[in-house]
């Protein structure tokens, strides 16, 4: 159910942009946001954000108000984990955010255990603790900013960031 | 619109001003009184005359008849009549106003005032008229610097509403609440300070950390709240006077959700457990630093606040499955779930005379604040929408302020107030967008 939501989105997306409809956001669609940084797929050089962020992807999703990883979220959480073991100077804050559709104290303690469960994925994956920090947001930065399910499904999430060690593009 | 002040210092206030109460005569046995026992109330009409003025103090006269009959009619008890209906024109303050004049435009109660400048000070009288008794049955003079003029007509407001619902007033309050600018995605956010009618409202971070849910402490000089900005997102106590910021503790993890005990010696907040999934709340003594574990259960236990005694707390939890309210002692002793409707239950707050508990609610999509009874019972939604959230009490218990949120990538959240019967829903004006509203306790 939740893969289907999620290409069912993708699909709203695209189509979305294409008629280039100013209530849809490109902050709709991570996969835009990815390539736009990257500014095409491999063509990033290698250990570097845009790397990451293009190639391996930066963030993951939750169900409403749950923090347990879906078999999508551990995919790349996977890839990230062999991405960090490949450039072992890297170090990463793993933020935890919710949708808007909860109270601020609850999303905040919600969002931290998404960070925390993101995180232990990547230190079972071999990753050190030492180089991922992590950080609760709760709801207060929203990636997607529409008023519908599509949204939230995104704002739900987690986004490992790169604070330092990466090579330059 | 809110005009920036400086901040004047309460206790330096407070030296500076000084009530004389020139005569309180007691209330004959049919006074006159606003029935707010029932549900929907018939304001009472009330003529509010222009103050009476001199020496250069024609503006201070028209800005206090302006904050009385603003905070008397927004209360929802008052109905302030226009000055183009009054017959009579009060040009003598010491004179007995012709009552039969007042009869004939409805008005209940009458307001006369005068204001003058007295030795670089400010001098304000007024009194308050039952007009079918003919009963005098308040008067003040207050004497205080211009700079404090509004304060004055918060005080004389509180007067007049005292007198006749016989409740105590609200309005010589504070609000603090986030101010919010800039885009959904990236915005600022910025503690603020504010009168309880939306003037002087004074800005005091400066948006370089995302800051939400701040507290007034007891004595209204300092706030407590969450910082989210370098580092781990923590709690912080903010002196308003001397704009010192202070950490709460030094904790491994992430705390949230603070709030002051009555007495002002404690904070009590959630703190995220080692393990990073849980949270707990716990209690912290600010003099002696002793931190106090009240729950321990592997849920997200939070948004604490006291029953007004301080005898006990009420929390959500989600221990049960979903967001439901709980009640405990304050030692954490026989936590007991209050709330059993439909939906789920969030941010309790425990009212000032002890009889309820606010309450966010969510249910089928939808955000409510509501009201409870401590022990669960009563349960009276106030108002519903696409995002209400975050309930504070007015020190008299009567109404309460939160902040709804609108869709969509233009929206933000507004500050709203509502009367506890649920009618005389109004927004509360701020620069911006304004979310996480904390009612102060009464000033005087």
């Amino acid at each position: 159910m939740i893969l289907r939501n999620l290409s069912g989105l993708k699909i709203a997306v695209a189509l979305c942009c294409v008629l280039a409809l100013t209530a849809c956001s490109k902050k709709n669609t991570p996969n835009l946001e990815a390539s736009n940084a990257g500014l095409g797929a491999g063509a990033s050089s290698p250990g570097s954000e845009a790397d990451f962020a293009t190639n391996v992807g930066d963030r993951i999703y939750f169900v409403v108000d749950q923090a347990d990883l879906t078999p999508e979220g551990e995919e790349i959480l996977s890839k990230q984990a062999a991405w960090l073991q490949q450039y072992p100077g890297v170090s990463i804050q793993m933020e935890g955010h919710s949708d808007e559709r909860g109270t601020r104290e609850y999303n905040i303690a919600l969002s931290a255990r998404r960070a925390t469960t993101a995180r232990e994925f990547l230190i079972a994956q071999g990753v050190e603790a030492s180089r991922i920090s992590s950080i609760a947001y709760g709801k207060e930065r929203p990636a997607a900013l529409c008023d519908a399910e599509q949204c939230w499904t995104q704002n739900r999430r987690a986004v490992t960031v790169i604070t330092g060690g990466a090579r330059t593009s | 619109m809110p005009n920036s002040a400086s901040l004047a210092p309460m206790r330096n206030f407070l030296v500076m001003l000084s009530f004389l109460v020139l005569a309180l005569v007691p209330r004959t046995s049919h006074a006159l009184e606003v029935d707010v026992s029932g549900g929907r109330i018939n304001p009472l009409p009330i003529a509010i005359t222009p103050f009476l003025v001199g020496g250069g103090a024609e503006e201070a006269g028209a800005t206090l008849g302006e904050v009385i009959s603003n905070n008397l009619g927004r209360s929802g008890y008052f109905d302030p009549l226009p000055q183009n209906s009054f017959i009579e024109q009060i040009t003598d303050f010491n004179q007995e106003p012709r009552f039969a004049d007042w009869r004939q435009i409805q008005a209940k109660a009458l307001v006369t005032g005068q204001v003058y400048v007295d030795g670089g000070k400010i001098r304000v009288e007024f009194k308050l008229f039952d007009v079918n008794s003919q009963q005098q049955i308040a008067a003040q003079q207050f004497s205080t610097s211009p700079k404090n003029l509004r304060r004055i007509g918060h005080l004389a407001s509180d007067v007049i509403y005292k007198a006749l619902t016989g409740i105590d007033g609200y309005f010589d309050t504070q609000i603090v609440f986030v101010d919010e600018t800039g885009p959904k995605d990236q915005r600022v956010k910025k503690l603020a300070v504010m009168d309880q009618d939306g003037f002087n409202v004074r800005t005091l971070t400066d948006g370089s950390e995302l800051v939400v849910t701040p507290r007034f402490s007891p004595n209204s000089q300092e706030i407590t709240y969450m910082s989210i900005g370098q580092g781990t997102p923590r709690v912080y106590l903010f002196n308003i006077v001397t704009r010192q910021k202070e950490i709460v503790g030094e904790f491994a993890n992430m705390s949230f959700a603070p709030r002051y005990s009555p007495d002002g010696q404690r904070v009590i907040m959630s703190l995220l457990t080692t393990d990073g999934r849980n949270s707990n709340i716990y209690e912290m003594d600010l003099r002696s630093r002793q931190l106090r574990q009240l729950t321990n259960t592997p849920a997200i236990n939070t948004g604490p606040s006291y029953a007004p005694d301080g005898s006990q707390i009420t929390f959500e939890s989600d221990r049960g499955g979903t967001q439901q309210i709980y009640v405990m002692g304050v030692d954490g002793s026989g936590q007991n779930r209050i709330s059993f409707g439909d939906g789920r239950y969030s941010t309790p707050v425990w009212s000032p005379d002890g009889q309820y508990i606010a309450f966010t609610k969510q249910a089928g999509g939808r955000f409510a604040i509501g009201v409870m009874k401590p022990d669960g019972s009563g349960e009276r939604i106030l108002t519903e929408g696409y995002h209400n959230e975050g309930p504070t009490w007015a020190p008299n218990g009567r109404v309460l302020m939160f902040f709804r949120d609108t869709p969509g990538e233009n929206g933000g959240p507004q500050l709203y107030s509502v009367d506890i019967t649920g009618y005389n829903e109004q927004q509360v004006q701020t620069p911006g967008f304004g979310s996480d509203p904390a009612w102060s306790p009464r000033l005087n």
